[in-house]
Order: C-alpha cells, then structure tokens, then sequence
C-alpha cells in the first residue's frame, strides 16, 4: 500500500496528465541539462526582479489613484498638510506614510526597478562579451536589446508616476524631446499630454501603459526569450568535455529546479532587505510637482542618466530653416545618439558574422580574451555610456568631490571623444597580452617561485605544468582566418573586386588577423614535460 | 593652515599698529566728547563702546581686505550699508574671515566671540543704514512660522539652489549653495534678507516677515525628520541610489551567484 | 604547413566526478542536513517578525541602528521581517541542492536547429500545395484587394488616436502676460513695487489672477517669471530690450529655451541663471544670453513698467513663445 501522499500526488499528475498528456514532455524536459556558471544568474536576477515588480506593483495599484486632479492633502504627514497637489501624489504619500507595508512596498517595487534594469545591463553585457549572441541565438539577443528598450521606457514611466517635483521634471523633459522632433513633434506632444504641458490626462494615460501595456508585452518577450533558451539549449563556456555539440550541467530535476527556485527567493529577500534598510525615491522630501519648482540635483534614475548626460554635454546647437526650429541639442542626444546606439546594438550579431564570415552554430562560449576585437567594440560603447552618466551626475558629483561642474562638463565633453577609441586600443592590447600569457602558460607551465640550482651553478625557478584540462581550456578555442580579398585568385593576381568585398576583407582582416597563435599539441611536444 | 594665518597677520602687522595709535587717540577724543556733549546717555555709551571695539578688531581682522573705513579692496566688497546682519552672517557662521583666496567662502567655526561679532557688526552698522540683526522676538518661527507654506516658499524660492531637502548643490564655476543642516534660524533669517555671496536678496515684500519664519521652521521640521524608509542615502536622489543599486544590489547578488554556482566539497 | 602540425591539444573529456564529503560522511551529510533546516526556521522567524511588526510595533516609533542612522521601526522591522523570511527559504533551498542533492554533472547532445532537408523540402512542398489550392497564384484580384484592406484597415486605430489631445494652434505662443497685468508673488500673490527688490534681490512671480486658487498647472508652466534687480548701468542690452526693463529690474521666462526646467538659479555676484537639469548658464545684464551648456536661446524677456498706483506690471506681452523650441517656432 503506497503511502496516502503518493497516492493523491498519483491522481493529480493522472487527472493533468489525461487532459494535456503533460508526462510525455515533462518526461523529457525534467531531465534537461543546464549548466551552471555565476554569469549565468544574471538573466535570473532580471527574470526575478520582474516577478517582483509585478507582485509589489499590483500592491500598489491598490491605492494609486493615477489622477492629476488637484486637491489639499490631509494626510498624516505633516510638513505638505494642506499643500495642493495632484490625487496622484496625494495617494502616494498616502502609500508611504498611511498604509502599513507601503513603503516598504513603494520602495522594494523601486528597487526591484532599479535591479531589474542593472540585471539586464549585466546580462546584457554576458552575453555580448562571451559571444552568445552568435547563430543560433541571434533572435534572443534582439528580443533582448527590445526588452531593455521597454524596460528602459517602462522604468521612466514608473518615476513619472508619483508627480513629485522630480518625476514632474521629468516628465518636462520628455515632452521637450517629444516636442524637438521635426515635423510632427508638436502634434505628438499635444496629443501625449491632451494639449499642453503638464495638462490633466498626461499620468493617468501612462499609467495604463505602465502597468498594463508595456508589462504585458515584457511578459510576453520574456515567455519567447525563455523559450527560445530552453529549446536552443543553454550555452555553456569551454573546458573539458565540453564541445559545441554537447551541454554539460546538472538536470532540471532536483538541482536546477531547487537552485533556480531558491535563487528566486534570494533575489527577492535581497530587495526587501533593500527596501528595508536603504530609502529610494522619498517623494514627500521632493514636494509636489509644480512647473515654476525645481530642486537642485534633479536627477533621473541611472539607466537614463548616460541619456541625461549626453543631453547636459551637447553643444548649444538649434538651426532654423524656412521658419522652422530644428533643436540638435536635443535631438542628437536625446533621439539620434540613442538611436544609433540600440540599433547597431540589435544587428551586432549580423554585422559581426559578415565581418567574420563565420555562419556556424556556436554553443560553446568565447572567453573575451579571444575576441578581441568584440570585447575592445563592447568595451569601447561601456566607456562611452559610463562618460555620459558620469556627466549625468555632474552637479552631484560636483559638491561632493570639489569639482566645478564646468570641469565635468568640458572634461566629459572631451571624453566622450577620446576615451572610447582610446579604451578600444587598450582592450585589444589587453586581450592580446592574455592570449599572449595564455600561450607562455599552456607551453611552459605556471611559475612556482621555486628555484633549484643546476649541476653547473645555473639557477632556473620550477615551472609546473598545467594540468590537461587546464591547458584545453585556454586552447580550445578556434582561430579563425581573415577573409580572403574577393577576386585575387591563386597567383596573386588582383581581379576586379567589388568594393563591398574589399571592404569586407579589410575589415575581417582588422578583426582576425591580430592573433597571437595558440599553442599547438607539436609545439607541446617539443617543448617536452616543461623543464624550463 | 595656522602658518597662512600668521603670515597674514604678519602682513597687515603694520598698518594696524599704526592705526591702533590712531584709534586710541581717536577713542580717547570721542569718549571726551561724549561725556560732554551728552552726559548720562548710557546706552547710546555703550553702543558707542561697541563701536569702538568693533572698530579695532575690523582693524585687525578686516581692514586688510575690505579697507581701513569698510570701502572695500579689490579682492573685498565695501561693507558700507550692508548692515548689522550681514556682519552677524558672515562672521557668525565663520565664512568671515576666509580662510583663502577659493571661490567662495564656507561655512566653519568662527573665529570670534560672540560678543566681538556683536561689537564688528555694531561698528560695521554705524557707517550706514542696512538690515539690523533680527533679535529673539523676531525669530518666532515655532509660534509663527507654518510648515507646509514654509515647504511651499522653499521649494520655489530656495530649492534649485539648495536642494529640495535643503542639502546644497551646485552652483556655475565651483561654487555652491550650502547645506542648510545645522544653521542656527537667526543665520537662515540674515542670509534671506542680505544676500551673502552668490545668494541673491529676498526683501521682505517678495517674502514676507512672517513667510520667513515659516521657512525656518520647514528647515527645521527637515533636519529634524528621522528617517522613514531606512538610509537617507544623502538625500540627493537617484545618483546615490543608483550606485547602491549596483554595488549593494547587483554586486551582493553576483557574490550570491559565485556561492550558488561553486561546487560544494 | 601540414594538418598535423597545426592540430590542437586533445580535450581530456570530462574530469571524474569527485565526491562530496556528505556524499560518504554520513555526519557530514546530517550535518548539512541541520544547516538546511536551520535556514529554513530562520526564514520562519523572519516570518514571525514581520507579523509581530505589523501588528505591534506603532508606526510612531522609531529606532537608531548604526549605518543607517534612526529610522522608523515599524517600516525597518517589517522590511528585515520580509527580507529574512524570502532570504532564508533560498539560502536553504540552495544550499540543499549544493549538498545533498545529486551533483554528479550530466552531458546531453545538441541537435542543430536546422530541419533536415527532407523535412525543410516537405515544408516547401506543402507550403506550395495548400497555396495553390486556395488559388494564391491564380487570383490575383483577391490577392490585391486584400492587400488593399490590410492596408487601409491600419488606418482605422491611428485615427482613433486623433483625439488624444487638441491640435497645438497658437497654445505654445501665448501666455497670459499682457500689457497691464499685475506681476504677483509665487506663492503669496502680493502684488511688487519696484521697490520691494533692493539690488541684487529676485522674486518669483506669476501674472495676478482673480482667483488665483484656480491656477492651472498649464499656465504656470508658461507664465512663471524671474524678476531680477541689479544696477541699471550694469545692463548692456540694446535700446529695446533696455526699455523693457524698470530701474535695474529685468524680467524673465522661469521657463528654460532648452527643455522647459524652471531656470531660477541666480547667482547674485556673477550675475548668472543656471538651470539645475542641464546646466545652461545664462547672463543676466545682457539678456539672459547662454553662456554655458546646451541652451541655444536667451531666457525669453517680458517688458514691464509701473503703473499709475506704482505696482510693476507687464508693458506687453512675451514676444516670443516661452519654454523649448518646437518645429513651428520661427526665428
């Protein structure tokens, strides 16, 4: 006789199983392989700080009352009673300071957004620098370049909500883009805001569009993006016995499904600590939004700030042609830089597979070191963003290290022109000098620091060798050949190429030719047991 | 620091020996002259007495930037007509005398008693009419003032320099609006209406006496606030968020992910 | 060069599987076993302690814990309540499979997501019959007017975004300055005599209104006003604009040329307006010209004058729009 928590654990799976034929799959799939690696977490922490958000954001939509109708508030905190100001502030303080557990909730749900976004960005930058992205993974890679789009544009809308003076800054700010696009801009602005700035239906439209529509879609990005990761397989990083054919990790069932599980439970209890111990966005110090207000240190959050930096840093640049105002200091940092940025960003995969001709299947990673060119291009858009946000915090950082804010500015300005190609020459070199170490470590073993003196008085330190799957490690990678310039046949001889041809092969040969040769199993050889 | 300070009282050594000569004879003169022009007019003596020595320690202290009668120097302003106040401002909470030649001058310990301020801001009233220094039945702001306006009058008057919770922030060129945290009303009440430094004026017509008081009292209702959601953080928004975001967030959660993905022994 | 001379060094396969000390320690086995669990009951206790401080600890209450300074007990407690409650399950739960659970590493193949040939020629062929059976490449007329419909019926959600908001006419061009109107104070709404502002004071002002209690948002964002006093002679601006002003006082837009941020950081020395979002630094003696930062406009100036009863009003409205450039905005 089976015990009684068998036997209704029996029917359950029965009745599910002869409705959907769920064994079948689950069959399958609980025994499916993930390898396990600490960068493999970060999509987690983003998948897990999303659930957050939806959880402690429908707590909130309970008392929000997304109006900009105007009335006195009467709460109980003290310092704004009888100020007017919008039922949308109003029902947020009301969050804060009269419901037990909303502020908690107000700000695990604006940590979590911060987390989410940060997540992602390191995700991001995973994925890019070991290579992931390449065939087959290119669709997910879009679909997540998308997702940190929306995330982006959701975050914002989240900080405009409240009306507090900063969110209501804000808010200014984007109806300033809004209206610097040629042509149409105004139109957009009027018909975004009901008319004009700030008008009366601008946050209880983005509202919806904050918890209904832009979550929706995430939602509905993340269940493809996940998809595609099971069905695909997981890649997994180089090292012994692992080939771009196999996946080795543990299975879903027990280990991947309790660490997966209990990771979930850690990234939340880690932004409830947050929340807990550490004020985000305090509201009621800011004051209600009014457009004749304004705080010193009026920041966004720090996904926008590289956008807010870039904008702070533009030249004073506005033309007028047939009675027409274009705002390039606006546009160019606010719509054409971004722009530019998240679409070479999306079609990177493209680009680099033509620039490489390399149109194969890739599971196992690279290690950044063996990309160089890639991780210098990844490194180089790094400093570039880092430089605008640091000037995106220019006044803060002004006060609190003694700098004036023109110095920031000019400084960055500069920056923002040198330190990305300087960056990039220094990754490429970096990442060389590591193949170059690499090499010397696979041909002649690690330095011991143990010297022993030959029998005729010469002394020579003790060099170990590395042990076999060490040595594959950093030797499995492949080296691949630039391409050959279209039309120069066998002899040398130059034919008429085509220019995009030529241009290709230029451009592969910058890319793959700097590569200092892995060692090979006859060079081992000859160099005997490394008694160097 | 102490050297620069001896150095300069080394520099301005001799011209205020001479004059402490002058003064003394001077002094000597007016005292005579008071006892017999109006005898018996003991506070208007005492007032005078002040003057007097407000007079030698703005020889001393003063006069080798802002001149030997207050008209100013090229580096100085002239402190004619500015008034008490201002005096009891920039004196009181130490911006006065600077401390060096920077941008601007900040706040710390000052270097006189409170009886030589009183006595510096007398002298430096008597050249010419300007806003007195506002006594204890003036500063009412806990009877008067009202929180909530004086949140309102901060927010559009004073927040884009100061911060909306009163923190500081950044002006053009290196200088700054100071931290309100800590400044006794009387200093909050002077600056308002002389202006110190970068700070322009707010006479009483574009803020009332009474707006004022309330604005003290916002100030201190937010120095006083203890925290209500954990850490302040430093109050100055989402840039100390956003780096706590990454390094307390993201960075304990990598450290996590190391734990959770290392192998067990 | 041959083959074998460039070939790789050999993947030594997986490394042998090395057991854990719980695997074949029973007392080491118990005891991650006991760690486990304490994990577990300290998520309980966090549990525990978010009840107690949600029903017990007031909200008026407030402790002081080193870092983070006093701070409200209800909303702390409650917070670590949670915090420890989530963490713990995790912690345990992982902790769990690192120890006890199976960690011998499996392999599994891949297969290549491209479908055989057969199966891609198959796809085609079906593809191919099931259009031709519905007459794809025969009716062609369907085929265009149903392009047509997809096309247009488009149309029909984006002009029902057409009411969304009015059409812009001359909103973005006026204010509510004209010649006469009262500057009052922001808040407070007194009216100004030049002589309330001494050299070197400002006041934030807003045009009078009857009921100044139904101020909308949508005006101040456009009528908000600097008014600033310095000397006369330190003005240089060209006959007009010197018109505009009263005595040494000059009137501003608050509204900032670049993206509409309230400009009225003024610094009373060097004479300068810096907005606090991007840094544009204006000049105020001569017009409010950009001296810094992404501004391309001076601040918009409003003529003013004193009245018969002495008080500073608008001498004419704003001769330009206020606030960010639009495409429409003409020189």
């Amino acid at each position: 006789m089976k015990p009684a928590r068998e036997r209704v654990a029996g029917s359950v799976a029965n009745f599910v199983d002869e409705r959907v034929g769920a064994a079948k799959f689950l069959k399958k799939n609980l025994n499916k392989v993930f390898p396990d690696h600490w960068s493999f977490m970060l999509g987690e922490i983003a998948l897990y700080s999303f659930i957050i958000l939806l959880l402690s954001g429908t707590f909130l939509t309970f008392w929000f009352v997304p109006s900009q109708e105007e009335l006195i508030y009467n709460g109980s905190y003290v310092p704004l009673k009888g100020i007017q100001m919008s039922a949308a502030y109003a029902s947020t303080l009301d969050i804060s300071f009269d419901i037990r557990g909303g502020m908690l909730m107000r700000q695990v749900h604006h940590w979590a957004a911060l987390l989410f976004l940060a997540a992602m960005v390191a995700h991001l930058m995973r994925v890019f620098f070991t290579g992931a992205f390449r065939k087959p993974r290119e669709l997910n890679w879009i679909l997540g370049v998308g997702l940190l789009t929306l995330g982006i544009v959701e975050g914002f809308l989240g900080y405009s909500l409240p009306d507090d003076l900063l969110s209501g800054t804000g808010i200014r700010i984007a109806e300033a883009i809004l209206q610097a696009i040629p042509v149409v801009g105004t139109y957009a602005a009027f018909f975004a805001f009901g008319g004009a700035f700030p008008g009366l239906v601008f946050i209880p439209r983005i509202y919806t569009v904050h918890v209904l529509l832009i979550p929706g879609i995430i939602l509905g990005l993340i269940t493809v993006h996940l998809m595609l990761v099971w069905y695909q397989k997981h890649t997994q990083y180089p090292g012994p016995g692992r080939t771009e054919k196999n996946v080795v990790g543990y299975p879903l069932m027990p280990v991947y499904m309790a660490k997966a599980g209990g990771f979930f439970f850690i990234v939340f209890g880690v932004t409830a600590f947050l929340g807990a111990v550490a004020s985000i966005n305090p509201i009621w110090v800011f004051g209600p939004y009014t457009p004749t207000q304004i705080s010193a240190g009026s920041q966004p959050d720090w996904y926008m700030g590289w956008l807010d930096g870039l904008v702070r840093m533009s030249p004073p640049l506005e033309s007028y042609i047939f009675n027409h105002t274009i705002s390039w200091n606006i546009l160019i940092p606010g719509l054409i830089v971004p722009g530019i940025m998240f679409t070479g960003m999306a079609l990177w995969p493209f680009i680099e597979a033509w620039a490489t001709g390399d149109k194969r299947e890739h599971n196992l990673l690279d290690r950044p070191r063996n990309a160089p060119t890639r991780t210098a291009v990844g490194v180089m858009s790094l400093t570039f963003t880092v430089v605008a946000l640091i000037n995106g915090g220019n006044d803060i950082i002004a006060t609190h290290f003694s700098f004036t804010i023109n110095q920031i500015m000019w400084a960055t300005r500069i920056s923002i022109f040198v330190l990305p190609p300087l960056s990039y020459v220094i990754t490429k070199r970096i990442c060389l000098a590591l193949q170059r170490a690499d090499r010397d470590l696979v041909l002649h073993g690690r330095e011991t620091g143990r010297l022993v003196m030959l029998p005729h008085g010469e002394f020579v330190e003790i060099h170990e060798e590395l042990s076999p799957e060490e040595a594959w490690t950093r030797t499995s990678h492949e080296q691949l050949a630039p391409i050959p310039a279209a039309g120069i046949d066998a002899n040398g001889v130059r034919a008429n190429g085509v220019l995009k041809d030529r241009i290709r092969a230029r451009i592969s040969k910058g890319i793959l030719q700097e590569q200092i040769a892995k060692p090979t199993a006859k060079e081992k050889l000859e160099l005997g047991d490394g008694h160097h | 620091m102490r050297k620069l300070s001896r150095l300069r009282r080394r520099k301005i050594t001799a011209p205020a020996l001479l004059l402490l000569a002058l003064v003394i004879v001077g002094n000597a003169y007016a005292f005579i002259g008071a006892t017999v022009t109006t005898p018996g007019a003991t506070a208007s003596n005492a007032r005078s007495t002040m003057v007097t020595e407000g007079r030698e320690i703005f020889l001393r202290g003063c006069s080798s930037c802002h001149g030997l009668n207050a008209e100013g120097g090229g580096v100085a302003p002239s402190l004619v007509g500015v008034g008490a106040a201002s005096v009891d401002f920039q004196v009181g909470t130490g911006r006065m005398p600077m401390a060096d030649m920077s941008v601007q001058a900040i706040r710390k310990p000052s270097r006189y008693t409170a009886a030589e301020t009183a006595a510096l801001a007398e002298y430096v009233a008597s050249l010419a009419p300007g806003p007195a220094i506002p006594g204890a039945a003036q500063l009412t702001f806990e009877r008067d003032g009202n929180t909530a306006e004086g949140g309102e009058l901060f927010r559009t008057n004073c927040a884009m320099c100061h911060n909306a919770a009163g923190q500081g922030g950044a002006l053009t060129q290196g200088k700054q609006a100071p931290s309100l945290m800590g400044v006794e009303p009387r200093h909050i009440y002077e600056a308002m209406i002389t202006g110190p430094q970068s700070m322009p004026v707010f006479g009483d017509k574009a803020i009332t006496p009474q707006e004022k008081l309330s604005i003290i009292k916002w100030i201190k209702s937010v120095e006083n606030e203890k925290g209500l959601g954990g850490a302040s953080l430093g109050k100055v928004g989402p840039v100390t968020e956003g780096l706590m975001g990454w390094v307390g967030g993201i960075g304990l959660l990598i450290a996590i992910s190391v734990w959770l993905a290392t192998k067990s022994r | 060069m041959s083959n074998t001379e460039l070939e790789p060094l050999k993947d030594p396969g997986l490394p042998a599987h090395a057991h854990r000390k719980a695997d074949h320690d029973e007392v080491a086995a118990k005891r991650a076993e006991r760690q486990v669990s304490i994990l577990f009951l300290l998520s309980a206790a966090g549990t525990i302690l978010f009840i107690y401080s949600y029903i017990w600890i007031a909200q008026d209450i407030y402790v002081y814990l080193p870092v983070i300074g006093t701070t409200n007990a209800h909303q702390l407690f409650l917070g670590l309540g949670l915090a420890f409650s989530l963490f713990f399950i995790g912690a345990g739960a992982v902790h769990w499979a690192k120890t006890l659970m199976p960690d011998q590493e499996v392999i599994a193949q891949r297969h290549e997501m491209r479908s055989s040939d057969e199966d891609r020629a198959g796809f085609i062929a079906t593809v191919k019959e099931n259009g031709a059976s519905a007459g794809l490449g025969r009716r062609t007329l369907i085929k265009r007017t149903l392009g047509l419909s997809l096309g247009l019926v488009g149309l029909s959600p984006l002009l029902l975004l057409r009411d969304l908001g009015p059409l812009p006419s001359d909103d973005l061009t006026k204010t509510s300055w004209a010649e006469g109107v009262h500057l009052v104070t922001d808040p407070g709404n007194r009216r100004l005599r030049p002589e309330d502002l001494e050299i070197g004071a400002v006041a934030h002002v807003l045009p009078e209104m009857k009921h100044p209690e139904h101020r909308k948002l949508d005006d101040i964002a456009k009528d908000a006003l600097l008014l600033i006093r310095i000397r006369p002679e330190e003005f240089r601006l060209d006959a007009e604009k010197l018109s505009w002003t009263y005595q040494g006082i000059i009137a501003f837009s608050k509204i900032c040329s670049h993206m509409g941020c309230a400009v009225a950081l003024y610094e009373q020395q060097t004479k300068h307006l810096l907005c606090p979002c991007h840094q544009s630094t204006f000049d105020v003696p001569t017009g409010a010209k950009v001296i810094f930062g992404p501004a391309a406009r001076p601040l918009p100036q409003l003529a003013i004058k004193v009245n018969a009863e002495g008080f500073l009003v608008a001498a004419a409205p704003f001769n330009q729009p206020v606030g960010p450039s639009f495409w429409e905005r003409r020189k």
